[in-house]
């Protein structure tokens, strides 16, 4: 199992979990919960430095970008040239290219606006970012969305921090036996059976955010979902049992008394 | 009013009065920003942090500084 890496733009990761690190109390259980999930990937945000009050901590403080990489992501951009702005910024920010796309059309749904994200990817991968991108479970979308170059297709399974769980695994399942590129289940997971299950549709990994951070426990959920993510894995590589109506006794007949 | 050997500069949305022939360097180390975490847009338009120090601002130069923060 070790060598069951998850790959994206060529490098290779031992955890299946992307974590992201904002609606947490602190930096500090951030930092911590960041640890207990075993995530080597974590979304951040771009946005202004508070010019005016610099004793204030922040994210690298806590989360080293040496040994965690950091996912830049446009969560907030409502339009194309929002998302580039915020990425081209990021790329000068760290270097790396590695982003995440994710562009809104919708207020109270956050659903993605499909139209401007594919428009960006675009954009972005000739100027040489890989772009894993945010979208809907719409498999043609997603097919799109591979056909202009992007890194990785991200398709939600519910509203962003609605933990609502996956709403249409039919489409994830489609999506998943037609591309080869890294598939993350991103948004609305709420909690380790929402992990695992998304796992077992097969997914490359998941992106969890707010199920962690506003779980009453955060650090247990952190470990749960860590886990969830190992075993959902396992399990859709180990090859299920076929479904039957009728039992099947475990224990042989052979020498009953 | 505005005095002479000064300029009005806008620093993240807020307004700023610098010298004259105030290079872009001199500003960011002035308000003490770590280089290495932020990027930085003068006027909309990325800059290049190794040109920093060719950088003079002018009157009414827009600056976004910004890094990363906890985000989904």
């Amino acid at each position: 199992m070790s060598k069951d890496k998850l790959i994206i733009a060529n490098k290779g990761y031992k955890s299946r979990l992307i974590v992201g690190t904002g609606k947490y109390k602190n930096f500090l259980e951030c930092s911590k919960s960041v640890n207990l999930s075993g995530a080597e990937i974590i979304t951040v945000a771009v946005r202004r430095v508070n010019i005016s009050d610099k004793s204030k901590p922040i994210l690298m403080d806590y989360i080293d970008p040496k040994k965690i990489t950091y996912l830049p992501n446009t969560a907030g951009c409502f339009t194309s040239d929002e998302a580039l702005r915020t990425l081209r910024l990021a790329r000068e920010i760290g270097g790396w290219k590695l982003v995440k796309l994710e562009v809104l059309g919708d207020k109270k749904n956050l659903f993605p606006d499909m139209i401007e994200t594919l428009k960006s990817t675009e954009i972005l991968v000739k100027e040489g970012f890989k772009v894993m991108v945010y979208c809907n479970d719409d498999p043609l979308m997603a097919k799109r969305l591979e056909n202009v170059g992007a890194s990785a297709i991200m398709p939600l399974a519910s509203p962003i921090g609605s933990g609502l769980g996956i709403l249409n695994k039919v489409n994830l399942k489609i999506i998943r036996q037609q591309t080869k590129l890294p598939l993350i289940v991103d948004a609305g997971l709420g909690d380790a059976k929402d992990a695992a299950e998304a796992m077992q549709l097969g997914s490359d990994g998941v992106l969890v955010n707010t199920a962690i951070a506003k779980a009453k426990k955060p650090y247990l959920m952190a470990e749960a979902m860590k886990y969830a993510v190992i075993s959902g894995r396992k399990s859709y590589l180990s090859g299920r049992i076929k479904k039957s109506i009728y039992g099947s006794a475990s224990s042989p007949k052979k020498g009953i008394i | 009013m505005i005095k002479k050997n000064k300029i009005k500069i806008k620093v993240n949305g807020k307004n700023y009065l610098v010298n004259n022939n105030f290079s872009l360097n001199e500003l960011i180390n002035k308000l003490d920003i770590p280089k290495k975490m932020v990027a930085i847009e003068l006027n909309k338009k990325i800059v290049d942090k190794k040109k920093l120090k060719k950088i003079i601002l002018k009157q009414k130069d827009c600056l976004e500084i910004v890094h990363f923060i906890g985000g989904g």
